[in-house]
């Protein structure tokens, strides 16, 4: 085994650890130990979702089957930025289309992709509970709302390296 | 006693225990209500809403397999709203399904297909959603898996997980894009899976089908060349039958051989045969580490664990690879068979063991990748070429245009083709330990075992883990330090139930010295390679077979079977000798846990 790997377990090891001590290793602390992986790695790669489900003594399967079904706990590694576009109804008809069409023509990304510098990556989210001020998006945790085009390109901006 | 449930179904008064569900009920008056994702195999899941029933004073039709009876129901299983419901809902799955029927595996045995035919389903109302951006997955030796085809009844993740504890199969991402994979999609190959077929036994359509090598075979059969043998287990002749419409458990061991003889193999063998080459060798094992550990005070691992099921040794394999030492060394039957095949029964017939094509019929699909581990070439070639499964057998029959029901009955060929009633038993959960303490016994104590007419009653049946003691007592003189022991052994099958059974051996606390473990419910006659419909009463059909054909047979213990004598005559000299170890005896690998 290539010493690197060897160097990147123990760091898996170490940060499950951690996450499990916070708050436990039966099933139902499986979440909370998940977002506390994702807030601190930013992703759940293959080998912590191993480890995880070696912690949790379930399959690996049943890990990444929880981890699929929310779009923040993300399995694949992400930009440094992540920006989510809420995709329900009401963001819809207030002008959604438009904040994406600035998002992709700044970014020259699509959905689930990461821009070439890893300092954006673009996803499309179920309702993150803005309706009142809709469009809205989320950039990592912070909302973004009452969104037109102008406002979108003057926010992205201010993520920019 | 609880108070029983009076309700109405379909305007026949009823009558039901508490809890039993609508479904249940409805079996008992001999009303068919059509199901997808109910297996009596496996928890209800109520998630496709094909069993759609209405129940007067509901506003919504509820599903009968999940709703339990209450005081004073009225039910309707066929009123308009219901019969509506349940096309639209079966032309919704349709609509996402790949409709490639004449392509497919599955055809005119596909539940989907079916009831497609009984509702009269049409692709006009909803327009194809079909999505065939997910590639056929055809990487593992065993099991295909076909995305297109999945209508996501979750069957096989219940059967990972209830039947077998393994959980490599489950749901992925939500909605309309949920979709039933392996752990990051992986391909089947690089996954903790056991390949024990049981998903495959339980889809109701072709999205989880065997990995095929029929026309590899017609390929073999055809070339002039090569003399190609095909040995069958034991569970083959209890189950094929039912590819032809005969009933679960009509033994059909004499046809089989005569349909194999006109395909045209060149030879039709005996994997009984290699049973009982099993018998003597893991019996052989098991007495050399009871005197390493009762007369020479070794510390040898105890209880010895059978190996003769490929699904069960990937198992531990993957989950318990600190305790590989408990498994015999010996190889399964079909593995035996093809290293024997080409070596001495190559020099007995004068073949060059280059030119042998060895086909090994099997109800598992396990089988086909224990025949392409890398170290399985004891023979200097690989020792089995090809696997097939209890159902591409029946459908390469069918393909020759055998009318299989009017062949007259033929016995398999002389070498390796003679069997005991202990190999032919083997099929079965518990066989493979009756077989052995027959054999065992009587190396022990120079006596037959114990009980009536041989038939070790304790280890037969359905439960799920059985145990046995064995008093050994007036042991031969070289036996005579295993005198007053109570051998102690367990059998079980299905691997959540080896997993109990395992944990205690983990643990150090087992209190066995032999266990025999079988991956599949049932044994191999519930194989993953099995006929589809498997269930609870077509294994215990499958299993009598086998006890009758075991009865019947004028050998009845796997050491008396004269061409095993005659093999470690003239070849293997005696268990456990220099050449049995090459040939018979194999090793394990510790793999992924997680």
């Amino acid at each position: 085994m290539p010493e690197s790997s060897i160097t990147e377990n123990r760091f898996e090891k170490e940060i499950v650890s951690r996450a499990i001590d916070q708050f436990g290793c039966d099933r139902e602390n499986l979440l909370p130990v998940l977002g506390f992986i994702r807030d601190e790695h930013r992703y759940l790669s293959i080998e912590i979702m191993r480890e995880v489900a070696s912690r949790f003594n379930m399959s690996s399967a049943e890990v990444y089957g929880v981890a699929s079904f929310y779009h923040f706990l993300p399995t694949e590694p992400r930009g440094k930025n992540l920006i989510s576009v809420c995709k329900t109804i009401v963001c819809d008809m207030h002008g959604r289309a438009d904040v994406v069409a600035v998002i992709q023509d700044m970014l020259k990304i699509n959905f689930d992709q990461t821009t070439a510098d890893s300092n954006f990556s673009l996803q499309a989210v179920n309702c993150i509970g803005c309706c009142d001020e809709a469009p809205a998006m989320l950039i990592n945790d912070k909302p973004y709302t009452k969104l037109d085009a102008t406002r979108t390109r003057e926010i992205l901006k201010r993520y920019y390296p | 006693m609880a108070e029983k449930i009076q309700a109405i179904l379909d305007h026949q008064q009823i009558e039901v225990a508490p809890g039993t569900s609508i479904l249940e009920a409805a079996a008992l008056v001999n009303v068919k209500i059509p199901t997808l994702c109910h297996h009596d195999d496996l928890q209800v899941a109520g998630n496709c809403r094909v069993c759609l029933v209405e129940i007067e004073g509901r506003d919504v039709l509820e599903a009968a397999c999940a709703t339990p009876l209450s005081q004073g129901m009225v039910i309707h299983t066929l009123s308009p709203k219901v019969r509506r419901a349940r096309r639209d809902i079966v032309s919704l799955l349709v609509s996402e399904h790949k409709t490639q029927c004449t392509t497919c595996f599955r055809s005119m045995n596909c539940e989907l297909q079916s009831l497609s035919a009984e509702y009269n389903v049409d692709n006009v109302t909803y327009q194809s959603l079909l999505d065939e951006s997910e590639p056929v997955d055809n990487s593992s030796w065993s099991i295909e898996k076909d995305t297109s085809k999945c209508i996501r009844c979750q069957r096989c993740i219940r059967s990972c997980s209830d039947i077998q504890h393994v959980n490599a199969l489950d749901v992925f991402g939500r909605g309309s894009n949920m979709k039933i994979s392996t752990f990051m999609n992986l391909p089947m190959n690089e996954i903790v899976c056991t390949n024990c077929g049981q998903c495959v036994v339980h889809c109701p359509t072709g999205a989880l089908t065997e990995r095929r090598y029929n026309n590899e075979v017609w390929d073999a059969l055809g070339d002039p060349e090569k003399f190609v043998a095909i040995n069958t287990a034991p569970s083959v002749r209890a189950g094929l039958g039912e590819m032809f419409g005969l009933a679960p458990g009509t033994p059909v061991t004499g046809k089989m051989v005569a349909a194999l003889r006109k395909m045209g193999f060149d030879a039709v063998l005996d994997t009984d045969f290699a049973a009982d080459l099993t018998i003597m060798e893991e019996g052989s094992e098991l007495l050399q580490r009871l005197t390493m550990k009762f007369r020479d005070g070794k510390d040898i691992p105890i209880p010895m664990l059978t190996s003769c099921s490929p699904g069960w040794v990937k198992f531990i394999e993957h989950m318990y690879a600190d305790l590989l030492g408990h498994l015999s060394t010996a190889k399964s039957p079909q593995q035996m068979f093809g290293a024997v095949l080409k070596t001495y029964y190559a020099q007995k017939k004068g073949l060059n063991p280059q030119d042998i094509v060895c086909v090994a019929g099997m109800p598992c699909a396990a089988k086909k990748y224990e025949a392409n581990r890398p170290e399985m070439k004891a023979s200097g070639f690989q020792d089995v070429d090809m696997g097939l499964t209890t159902r591409e057998l029946g459908y390469m029959i069918k393909q020759a245009g055998i009318d299989f029901n009017s062949l007259p009955d033929e016995d398999f060929d002389p070498v390796m083709g003679e069997s005991s009633g202990a190999g032919a038993i083997f099929g079965t959960t518990g066989g493979v330990m009756e077989a052995a303490l027959r054999t065992v016994y009587e190396i022990i104590t120079d006596r037959e075992i114990p009980f009536s007419n041989l038939d070790i009653q304790p280890v037969r049946g359905m439960q799920e883990i059985k145990e046995a003691s064995l008093l050994l007592e007036n042991c031969k003189p070289e036996y005579s330090f295993l005198e007053g022991l109570e051998l102690k052994i367990a059998v079980v099958h299905g691997l959540t139930n080896a997993r109990d059974i395992m944990n205690q051996v983990a643990a150090g606390e087992s209190p066995y010295h032999f266990i025999e473990i079988m991956a599949c419910p049932g044994g191999c006659i519930g194989g993953g390679g099995a006929p589809i419909p498997t269930t609870k009463e077509i294994r215990e059909q499958r299993a009598l077979a086998l006890y009758k054909e075991d009865a019947g047979k004028p050998v009845r213990k796997s050491h008396e079977n004269p061409e095993i004598k005659q093999i470690y005559d003239e070849f293997l000299k005696e268990p456990l000798s220099d050449i049995s170890h090459r040939l018979l005896h194999t090793h394990y690998q510790k793999r992924r846990r997680y």
